[in-house]
């Protein structure tokens, strides 16, 4: 990978057998993108986004063609390696928050560092930071379920980029949000996407987060119809 | 560390379904802790009984003789071999002479055995003093089984017919000079004491005796002429293999507790599993590797065990505490029916490797039974787990 890019797929293609028939999900899908990019991936629903996010997320492995990130090849991936990868490289925000739900807010935050063995006091540290860019740093100590669904989803985005990954893979992250919740959510990551510069990739079909994107993939029936600049800053 | 760590948390963190399983859990362990404290302490007292009442520190055995065998007692009596009779001298040992006999109560015909033994006798638990001290012709002692099965009380008179060592037969009337209440069935039912030195007198088997019992906590002698060494080991195998029968039914109810407690273990990590597949998705995203998850369910599951044990303690030491000091009652003369010596009372007795060996045993069994459905996440695709999908 030429210096810069931490994602390039190639001619990849995604079918799931449904019975005797198949769907094909992705068709030869070509793209590259590079550290520090805001880009997103839009579509209407069934166009292929959350599969293609979950590729270069290692959570799923192409039918055929390449899927590189951050050097590795996804398809070629076992079991443990992709998951350190997903432990140490990669960040998830998820439509649905998916907070642990018996966990406190610190806890749920301080997850993927426990996974990755930091000594204590840099881990309080790293947690509470993380808190702080996300303006949550007084409820620690709540649990999921005495949050609201923007406060769950500024918590996600806290376990998410707590480890400083280089990329964070958000579906969907504004589906569950009202407008001012959106607003603020997507400033959050914006502003960490500048100090960290890492990179963000979403999938969405909410015009609050187009708006922001500064570069938007358009997918339509699993291949890539438009690859253009957003409008975001 | 890590898995222990999420694994205690996880638990905790599910507050009170967590500290339900526990306290269900709980009930299986304290219950076969208690059952099985409850034979420990029945086989105990038998034993501590018969030693007591009939078998001391073991006895000698006239050649020939078995008391499976009642033809065999015509011949079974002999004078004590020498260093027999120096125990006896001692007070280490106390002779019994045992001959066939009959008694006639109330006009019916009761076969008996005529047990002779010296009234000053310690060494066993028979109110033998009371054979001393009577002043009648032929004092008498029975026990409460007897009575009851002749119809006879203390003061009592009643004709006894026995074959002397020459083969005549005579017949005269003894005395009941006591009633004694006795646990042990094998010194009471079908048996009267005499003073030894009046049956020997009866029988014409002067200084003779069919048995030796010795005292508490003897050493054997080295083998005696004309005399075998039963030791406590033979002689309490009928009655251990009474009692292990007895706990083959204890074993019933401790296989279908643990049986219970693994299918409530099996049906909470089933349902946990379920209701937890997006977690797992979640936890599988966040770099949590499929044997870690598993590992995590597994360690969730045997920590059911643990808490168990910690819920148990609570209140089970105080119950288990009270029972061993007030004891159990089973209702007069239960033990009859068992065939073995039983008082009303039981006390149950815990030990340490009950304690530690049933706790490892739930420990073990929840952790297998956790880890059985666990494997299912081994076959989760992350993608479907997110999505709240099992495949």
């Amino acid at each position: 990978m030429e210096n810069g890019t931490i994602i390039r797929t190639t001619d990849l293609v995604k079918i799931y057998p449904m019975g005797e028939q198949s769907i094909t999900a992705l068709q030869d899908v070509n793209l590259t993108f590079g550290r520090g990019e805001f880009a997103g991936l839009v579509g209407p629903s069934g166009s292929g986004k959350t599969t293609l996010l979950n590729i270069l997320g290692s959570l799923d492995a192409p039918t055929r063609g390449s899927a590189e990130v951050l050097g590795l090849r996804v398809e070629a991936l076992p079991h443990k390696k992709a998951a350190e990868l997903r432990n140490r490289h990669i960040g998830f925000i998820f439509q649905t928050f998916n907070l642990l739900p018996v966990y406190t807010v610190f806890e749920n935050v301080e997850f993927p560092l426990l996974l990755l063995g930091m000594a204590t006091a840099a881990r309080r540290k790293a947690v509470m930071d993380a808190l702080e860019w996300v303006h949550l740093a007084d409820r620690a100590k709540s649990r999921p379920n005495q949050l609201s669904g923007g406060q769950s989803q500024r918590v996600a985005i806290a376990r998410a980029v707590v480890k400083k990954p280089e990329l964070v893979l958000a579906d969907e992250p504004t589906a569950n949000l009202d407008a001012e919740n959106s607003h603020h959510i997507l400033h959050t990551m914006e502003n960490i996407n500048r100090e960290l510069r890492t990179t963000f990739l979403f999938s969405t079909h909410d015009d609050k987060v187009i708006g922001h994107l500064r570069r938007k993939i358009t997918l339509v029936d699993g291949r890539v119809a438009k690859d253009e600049p957003g409008a975001g800053r | 560390m890590i898995i222990p760590k999420l694994a205690i948390r996880n638990m905790l963190g599910a507050g009170a379904k967590t500290w339900l399983n526990a306290a269900v859990l709980s009930m299986a362990y304290v219950t076969i802790i208690w059952a099985q404290g409850l034979y420990n302490g029945f086989d105990a007292e038998v034993s501590r009984t018969m030693i007591d009442a009939e078998y001391g520190g073991g006895q000698y055995w006239v050649e020939g003789y078995d008391p499976y065998d009642p033809f065999t007692l015509q011949d079974a009596h002999a004078v004590p071999a020498a260093p027999l009779q120096i125990r006896i001298d001692a007070g280490k040992a106390t002779p019994i002479l045992i001959v066939q006999g009959t008694i006639y109560p109330g006009g019916r015909i009761l076969p008996i055995l005529l047990k002779g033994i010296e009234p000053g006798q310690s060494l066993l638990s028979i109110p033998t003093g009371a054979l001393g001290t009577s002043g009648a012709d032929i004092p008498a002692l029975v026990g409460s089984r007897m009575a009851k099965t002749g119809g006879l009380a203390a003061r009592d008179t009643v004709t006894v017919r026995w074959r002397d060592a020459r083969g005549a037969f005579d017949a005269r009337d003894l005395q009941i000079v006591e009633v004694m209440k006795t646990i042990a069935q094998s010194i009471d039912e079908g048996q009267v004491w005499l003073p030894i030195a009046t049956l020997r007198e009866m029988a014409a088997m002067p200084g003779q005796a069919t048995i030796v019992v010795t005292a508490k906590d003897s050493a054997p002698t080295a083998a005696v002429p004309g005399w075998s060494f039963q030791s406590l080991g033979v002689l309490l195998k009928d009655i251990m293999d009474i009692v292990k029968g007895k706990t083959v039914g204890a074993s019933v109810l401790y296989a279908i507790l643990l049986f219970l407690a693994a299918l409530a273990i099996l049906n909470t990590q089933l349902l946990s599993i379920w209701r937890r597949r997006k977690e797992i998705g979640t936890m599988m995203a966040l770099g949590v590797t499929r044997g870690r998850v598993i590992g995590l369910f597994t360690f969730e599951g045997a920590l059911n065990g643990v808490f168990a044990a910690i819920v148990g303690a609570l209140w089970g030491i105080p119950l288990l505490a009270y029972f061993a000091v007030h004891g159990l009652s089973f209702g007069a003369n239960q033990g009859d029916s068992f065939g073995i010596a039983m008082s009303d009372k039981m006390y149950p007795a815990y030990s340490a490797a009950l304690v530690l060996g049933t706790t490892v045993l739930v420990f073990l069994i929840t952790t297998i039974i956790s880890y059985l459905p666990a494997r299912k996440i081994g076959k989760l695709n992350p993608t479907d787990a997110l999505q709240g999908r099992m495949t």
